[in-house]
């Protein structure tokens, strides 16, 4: 038993701040990534010809039917063997991203069900498109009611980002262990990242709040 | 598609399969008692256990399940936990799936009509004979959907115990993966065992679902 000492962090805080800032850039672009292609599985599953939506419904199930961490290896070794020459920090964005966007897809796609049959019948009488229908009226409308389960795919996006530190990334966790690797003292170091993401995880509560009540108030 | 590649790894992940069904049942059930537990402490009349139940599932659901197995299994010989990778693999899930399952505990609770334990209490049952004989009941119905659910992201998230490496489900495929730059034959074969083991999950979910239904 070595006993407890936490006077060893503040040395590491420099490199502990980094990985916060990365862990925040990897949580907002793979959250973009997620929430785009959220949209355009969802809308791809409800209305492209079979032709599409049948392999876009086989990467759903498969990507809802495995772990992360399995898949983050496939996109890392499987981009790379493909001849792709790319960073690990593009393939743990991606990774992200895609996992996400097939939750947010499932989300979106219930939510677009969900809209009134007759909004999208008033946007036709009134000659709207088909895609402007869709674009304009029914999209937007489901995102809307979405906005708290995307909200919590969001929180659960910035927890599972501590897993591309796997493939090498330098966010929070890969900040932590680098002090850990000079320091010897896993505990204090892997306590303090806890702490760090549960403020971010705060953080992010308190935004996605704000949003869902600009959304409450402009109904 | 490498076949002959997939049969000479395919007795090592059957195998690795067994590990990742083995740590999900154990961590299961210790996260079933610890959702119980904490899921009772959060309902309860005395102040400082409606504190640690809230506390217990803000940071288990606040932190990522990672650094809590990293504190258990990394952290723990500084403190006095020495622990087998498997077992701090079990207890770190356990505890880490105990908040989200106390919740869904929680929620089934608070979904029994409050006219019950109203009534309940009106013809003399004390408040415990409410819970057990009324309200639990009623509950557990409707737990059956979120634990499953639950279980569900539990299989896949025993993955994380392939960091501390315990030779589970995705240790073996990384491993393979590496020693074979097959990632996508690879990937397949855990796949395939993953939606197997997620498959039968969810098939008893739906049978009880449907044995204790309210027709």
């Amino acid at each position: 038993m070595q006993g407890l000492d936490f006077s060893v962090i503040p040395p590491y805080a420099d490199i502990l701040w980094t990985g916060v800032w990365w862990t925040a850039i990897l949580t907002v672009s793979a959250g973009a990534i997620s929430f785009v292609f959220g949209i355009v599985f969802a809308v791809t599953v409800l209305y492209a010809p079979k032709i599409v939506t049948w392999p876009v419904r086989a990467f759903m199930w498969l990507f809802m039917g495995t772990p992360l961490l399995l898949q983050l290896f496939l996109i890392y070794y499987g981009l790379g063997q493909l001849d792709f020459k790319i960073p690990a920090l593009v393939a743990g964005i991606v990774g992200l991203g895609l996992h996400f966007a097939v939750y947010n897809a499932d989300v979106l796609r219930a939510g677009i069900v969900a809209v009134d049959a007759g909004q999208s019948e008033g946007a036709r009488s009134i000659g709207f498109g088909k895609f402007q229908t869709l674009r304009y009226v029914v999209v937007p409308q489901a995102i809307r009611n979405t906005v708290p389960a995307i909200g919590n795919n969001l929180i659960a996006l910035l927890k599972e980002s501590s897993l591309v530190s796997i493939i090498g990334i330098a966010e929070l966790v890969h900040s932590a262990q680098l002090a850990i690797s000079e320091t010897y003292r896993p505990f204090e170091f892997y306590i303090v990242a806890a702490a760090l993401y549960y403020i971010l995880n705060l953080v992010l509560e308190a935004g996605l709040r704000r949003v869902e009540q600009n959304v409450e108030v402009s109904r | 598609m490498d076949f002959s590649l997939i049969q000479r790894v395919f007795p090592f992940f059957v195998e690795a399969a067994w590990v990742t069904i083995e740590i999900s049942a154990l961590s299961l059930a210790l996260g079933l008692v610890v959702a119980f537990l904490v899921a009772a402490a959060k309902m309860s009349r005395s102040l400082p256990l409606r504190a640690f139940g809230s506390a217990y599932v803000s940071l288990f659901r606040g932190t990522p399940c990672l650094i809590q197995l990293f504190v258990l299994y990394f952290g723990g010989p500084q403190i006095g936990i020495n622990l087998e990778p498997f077992a701090a693999g079990v207890i770190g899930l356990g505890l880490n799936i105990g908040a989200y399952m106390a919740e869904a505990i929680r929620g089934a609770i608070l979904s029994v009509d409050r006219g019950q334990a109203e009534a309940a209490r009106s013809i003399g049952f004390s408040r415990m004979q409410t819970m057990r004989k009324v309200i639990l009941p009623q509950a557990a119905r409707m737990m059956i959907r979120p634990l499953g659910v639950n279980t569900v992201a539990l299989v896949k998230g025993s993955a994380l115990v392939s960091t501390i490496s315990v030779v589970e489900l995705t240790y073996t495929a990384q491993r393979f993966i590496g020693s074979t730059y097959k990632p996508f034959e690879i990937f397949g074969v855990a796949a395939v065992l993953y939606m197997i083991i997620i498959y039968v999950v969810a098939r008893i979910v739906d049978l009880l679902d449907r044995r204790y239904a309210i027709v």
